[in-house]
């Protein structure tokens, strides 16, 4: 490494410090603000220990959203990222697949405000879903499938289906980001090393998962990055259809946070953010060392 | 005898050959079939995906009287299903006109959400592209250790910063003012990561040339790291104005006042009583959207590409 010149030195100054200003002012300073108020009491500012964080720890509704949230995590990960690859990897067959691409990032430029009514036609006790259900049932009893034409009135925002709304509306925001991230990574294979294997008689399958999948990687860790953030906008979505006290099934953190925040309830909101804070960052540093280590 | 073992040999792979040349065609067939049938299995999915937008276009040119009819069984409770044409029968521009002509609240709105992003992306434009230039080109201490302390909060939720910048904002007399929203998102360092990965791909050489023949280090970023950086930076810009036209938490958080809302945190609260009036109004929101997303699409996959390269 090259020592700094005294010219350099200064430009190089110049150029970070707006950033490095704005970063300490409005995130970091706050941030260790709010972890010193983790520590006391948020109305008087006396010391309390760890009381904010016992509180944290014994509120009932911090169980039920961090629980929704894990299982929300949980649930649409794999899903995401399994799908995105199915897609991505049907995609990389084909040559002139602009459009199809574009079809598939759409749903990145359409705000939640604008697709909110439509979910909410779709998901009500009368409407799309349950029409399209019913109208199944019933070519599948004139085709002598079952006995009866079955009549679908679920009410998807109101009970536990609710959370599997979320999931989709989740993985139809998010699928586009994740097949070309995919793609980047499957077309980075040379196509000379593809030909090599085939001539050797590796057939379409060997090929995918002895050659192409040795070179996703780094990207599964980008996609794995990105999309657990993005299941945090997921919010969005559930809050411009549910409003902030939605079904018990998609009641997430960020409810819980929106909800203390409005109730002015700041001493479990800077335990928790400094508990989630911390959480994530270990998170993100263990799965970026696991990535150094593979290469 | 031999010549007959020969000719029967010769007749034996004339005949394999010939199955070989059918078994290749039923090959070929077979492959063209899957071939088809992928090509069918993604557009259709395609199409679904792209729906809601369809839904939407012709939503908004539905007359009111159809609207009620086709929704009725939502609405009102009645018994039975939701109804829907693709098209309606007597198509009508009245809620556009409505829209356009007579909610001067509307175009509030409008330029509420275009003002703050506007503002938020230029002031990124400030303060990131000189910060990714500093990372990619100079190799000053504690850089490693900066990066990804950039890294780290360009990955945090909104959730972990949103009391930390409510007590900025609020010591600093901001909140329930538009400022308060667009300062935090200026110093987001996302587009300091992403142009950095732009800046990455110049020779290091080009820029030693530049110092040889005496540039300044403001000249190198201006003549060299501006033009050859670009499409790092237009990438930013093109996420960037998805993402913020897309803003809910922050406006929630940061403004009481309606008459400051951006239009994303308004649209929801017009109501299924009012349909025709939402679709026009969301189909109007979404044009600005779409229209960066068209101009911009290469940038996009390119920045999307980007964040996922290793560095």
């Amino acid at each position: 490494m090259r020592k700094l010149r005294k010219k350099e030195s200064a430009a190089c100054l110049l150029f970070l410090l707006p950033s490095i200003l704005g970063v300490i002012v409005f995130v970091l300073a706050p941030f260790t603000d709010v972890c010193r108020r983790s520590f006391t009491a948020a109305v008087s500012g006396d010391f309390r220990g760890i009381d904010n964080y016992k509180q944290v720890f014994e509120n009932k509704a911090f169980w039920l959203a961090a629980g929704n949230t894990a299982k929300f995590v949980l649930v649409c990960l794999p899903l995401l990222i399994g799908l995105g690859l199915l897609i991505a990897g049907f995609l990389s067959r084909f040559r002139r697949i602009h459009f199809l691409k574009s079809a598939f990032l759409f749903p990145m430029a359409v705000p939640a405000a604008s697709v909110v009514l439509i979910w909410k036609l779709m998901f009500d006790r009368q409407g799309f879903l349950n029409l399209l259900l019913t109208r199944l049932g019933e070519a599948a009893y004139h085709a002598g499938i079952v006995q009866s034409a079955p009549v679908f009135h679920i009410d998807y925002m109101g009970t536990g289906a609710a959370f599997w709304v979320l999931v989709f509306s989740y993985i139809w925001k998010n699928l586009g980001y994740t097949v070309v991230l995919w793609l980047t990574g499957i077309l980075s294979v040379s196509d000379r090393l593809r030909e090599a294997a085939r001539v050797d008689g590796a057939g379409e399958f060997t090929c995918f998962v002895r050659i192409i999948m040795p070179n996703l990687k780094p990207v599964l860790y980008t996609i794995t990055v990105l999309s657990f953030l993005n299941t945090f906008k997921a919010f969005r979505e559930a809050y411009l259809v549910a409003g902030s006290y939605p079904d018990e099934s998609m009641y997430l953190l960020q409810h819980l946070f929106n909800n203390w925040f409005t109730n002015l309830d700041f001493d479990k909101m800077a335990a928790a953010a400094v508990i989630m804070g911390f959480i994530l960052f270990a998170a993100i540093l263990l799965l970026q060392k696991l990535w150094d280590e593979r290469e | 005898m031999r010549g007959i073992a020969v000719q029967n040999r010769r007749r034996n792979n004339d005949k394999k050959k010939k199955n070989g040349q059918i078994c290749a065609l039923a090959g070929k067939i077979k492959r063209k079939t899957i071939r088809a049938a992928l090509m069918g299995f993604l557009i259709f999915t395609g199409l679904f995906i792209c729906s809601p937008v369809f839904f939407l276009l012709s939503g908004a040119i539905t007359g009111e009287y159809e609207l009620t009819q086709a929704f009725k069984a939502v609405l009102f409770g009645e018994n039975g299903f939701i109804s829907w044409t693709l098209l309606p029968e007597f198509p009508t521009l009245e809620w556009y006109q409505k829209l356009l002509f007579y909610s001067p609240q509307f175009f509030v709105l409008f330029w509420n959400s275009v003002r703050m992003v506007l503002l938020i992306l230029a002031g990124q434009l400030v303060t990131a592209v000189p910060a990714a230039w500093a990372f990619a080109v100079y190799r000053f201490p504690f850089r490693r250790l900066l990066f990804t302390l950039y890294i780290v909060l360009m990955l945090m939720p909104f959730q972990v910063t949103m009391l930390s910048s409510y007590l900025v904002l609020d010591r600093l007399r901001l909140m329930d003012t538009q400022a308060a929203v667009i300062l935090p998102a200026v110093f987001s360092t996302f587009p300091v990561f992403l142009i950095y990965r732009g800046f990455c791909s110049i020779p290091s050489g080009l820029l030693e040339a530049g110092r040889i023949d005496g540039a300044g280090e403001l000249r190198l970023f201006v003549m060299i790291g501006l033009p050859l950086g670009s499409s790092g930076i237009l990438s930013a810009l093109v996420l960037g104005f998805l993402e913020y036209w897309n803003m809910i938490e922050q406006p929630l958080t940061f403004l009481k006042s309606k008459q400051l809302w951006p239009l994303s945190l308004y649209l929801p609260e017009i109501g299924l009583t009012q349909a025709g009036f939402a679709f026009a109004a969301s189909v109007i929101t979404l044009m600005p959207a779409v229209f960066v997303f068209l101009l911009g699409q290469d940038y996009l996959e390119q920045g999307i590409a980007m964040s996922g390269l290793k560095e």
